[in-house]
């Protein structure tokens, strides 16, 4: 890949004396749609912590727009992610703000924009994503898809070089599932972003993604376009690209002799 | 007994690491670059929730205990035929004691519990991390106006509560039980001495501000994010709270009582 936005090289990851991530290395393109999959508990959402600089990587080195990240000041990173927007799994509005407060949040506290300029900007984002008309709302008065479509809003109020989802599609019913997919797709061409996408939801990311990479055991086990990962035979990336309920990720997690548990006359407390 | 040592030293070395990182925490929030009047209405908004919000209870609280005081004050005196000295026995207990423990107590109660359990579930919830996301440090953002919040509105409160309580001495002492009111005021006025009682009942409530509030936002920021962590670091500021102003109490009372 080319016109890398992000490169990650090299980076190892631990937390607790629990190795997360061994040596990983990927680029994300400018410009492109970028998925980042794979089965639960994998890292997924820690490799977006460690890509934003909310954790410092063990060993390694990334680098966005050409900086790196995990050896920058807490003043240069906060500078830094104003290129940054990232819509979290439950949106993460601010509940004592109403809808248009929290899409101006971040235009107040970073821009010099009179009301009115800023009222211009927050009814332009509030339309992209439709709900321009709930914006007298609080987070506590919308449902889960509203508040994710309020949180991208709020995502793109600086209009950011990359934009980061942390499972949006996860817990939506189809329609709002329909909603997010084509406002990621159109959000990204419209405005030119660079957008990850981490998501365990493999039709709908696979339908918008340029790239795909696929994680397992700390490691990227699959990297390509979607449809080539689809056919590959690693049994890994096969193992999660169709749904297969047992193979190298096993049914069960890891435990003794069945039999020999049963007849056991132990008491046990758990 | 290696066992009992062990664990001693174990609960030492934890409340140093925790104290530690309290301390860290509160400098790294508190000793900032300070910005101008754009974040005014931050520190308003959170003396409206610590200071404002507590004063039905401070002040319901400080009228039945000033009345209580009169009461037994009353009782007491009477036995040796001074009641005319209850004006300046209602003033000096709560001046020095009354006014700055209990308004801390009460202060803890509401104010601080309200503060852990708010900035708990905005961690529970990611809304400090979607701050940090957006470039702003929440350290300054949320936390320091609540910190500075506190730190401003228990002096105050106590102030408020010292006034109230007086007045339901009096309304005990003079309009029930007919102490004469010129005794009861000029009493008062001549055994209280502003610097020694009236400053060191301010200063003791100023130091409590700081520490239940510190601690407060503190329990918050550190909950474990779940309705369990935030319930018990509710329990934990309401709790270690109680018990450091009632011992720091006795500490302030001390210095002060020897001329510091």
């Amino acid at each position: 890949m080319s016109n890398a936005l992000i490169r990650v090289e090299n980076v190892s990851f631990a937390h607790n004396g629990r190795s997360i991530f061994d040596n990983i290395s990927l680029t994300i393109e400018q410009g492109k749609i970028t998925a980042i999959m794979g089965p639960s508990g994998t890292g997924k959402t820690t490799l977006l912590r460690l890509l934003t600089g909310q954790l410092k990587p063990s060993s390694g080195h990334i680098y966005f727009d050409e900086q790196c990240i995990n050896t920058l000041s807490q003043k240069e990173l906060y500078k830094t992610r104003r290129k940054m927007g990232m819509l979290f799994q439950n949106g993460a509005l601010f509940t004592h703000l109403t809808v248009y407060e929290n899409v101006a949040f971040s235009l107040r506290e970073h821009t010099q924009l009179s009301e009115s300029m800023i009222r211009d900007v927050v009814l332009l984002k509030l339309e992209a994503v439709g709900l321009r008309g709930a914006r007298g709302l609080y987070p506590h008065e919308l449902s889960g898809g509203m508040a994710r479509r309020v949180a991208l809003a709020r995502a793109i109020a600086l209009d950011p070089m990359l934009i980061l989802y942390d499972e949006p599609f996860t817990g939506q019913d189809p329609i709002l599932m329909g909603i997010l997919v084509k406002l990621i797709k159109e959000l990204n061409d419209a405005l030119e972003l660079t957008s990850i996408i981490v998501s365990h939801d493999v039709p709908e990311t696979a339908s918008i993604a340029d790239y795909l990479y696929v994680l397992a055991g700390g490691q990227v086990v699959g990297a390509g376009a979607p449809s080539r990962l689809v056919a590959d035979n690693n049994p890994h990336v096969k193992q999660f690209m169709h749904g297969l309920p047992d193979g190298v990720v096993p049914f069960h997690f890891p435990a003794g002799d069945f039999m020999a548990d049963l007849l056991s006359s132990e008491g046990e407390q758990y | 007994m290696i066992t009992f040592v062990q664990k001693v030293g174990r609960l030492g070395l934890s409340i140093c690491t925790e104290l530690g990182r309290a301390s860290f925490f509160l400098s790294k929030s508190v000793w900032r670059k300070p910005r101008t009047g754009k974040k005014l209405h931050l520190l308003a908004h959170a003396l409206f929730n610590s200071g404002v919000l507590s004063l039905p209870i401070i002040i319901v609280s400080a009228l039945f205990i000033g009345m209580v005081v009169g009461l037994q004050g009353f009782n007491i005196l009477n036995k040796f035929a001074v009641t005319s000295a209850l004006g300046s026995m209602v003033a000096l207990s709560v001046v020095r004691e009354l006014g700055p423990v209990v308004t801390a107590l009460l202060f803890a109660g509401r104010a601080g519990s309200a503060l852990t359990a708010e900035i708990g579930l905005m961690k529970a919830t990611e809304q400090l991390d979607a701050m940090e996301m957006m470039g702003v440090d929440p350290l300054g953002r949320i936390m320091l106006p609540r910190l500075l919040g506190g730190f401003i509105s228990l002096p105050l409160l106590t102030i408020i509560f010292c006034a109230v309580a007086i007045y339901g001495g009096n309304l005990i002492g003079v309009q029930w039980l007919g102490v004469d009111a010129g005794a009861f005021w000029n009493n008062m006025q001549s055994s209280v001495d502003f610097r020694l009682d009236v400053m060191n009942g301010i200063i003791k409530s100023a130091v409590f501000g700081v520490v239940i509030t510190w601690m407060a936002v503190y329990q918050g920021a550190s909950a474990v994010p779940t309705a369990e962590g935030i319930s018990h670091a509710t329990t934990r500021t309401v709790v270690y709270s109680s018990l450091i102003v009632l011992g720091l109490d006795f500490v302030l009372t001390a210095m002060m009582m020897g001329g510091w």
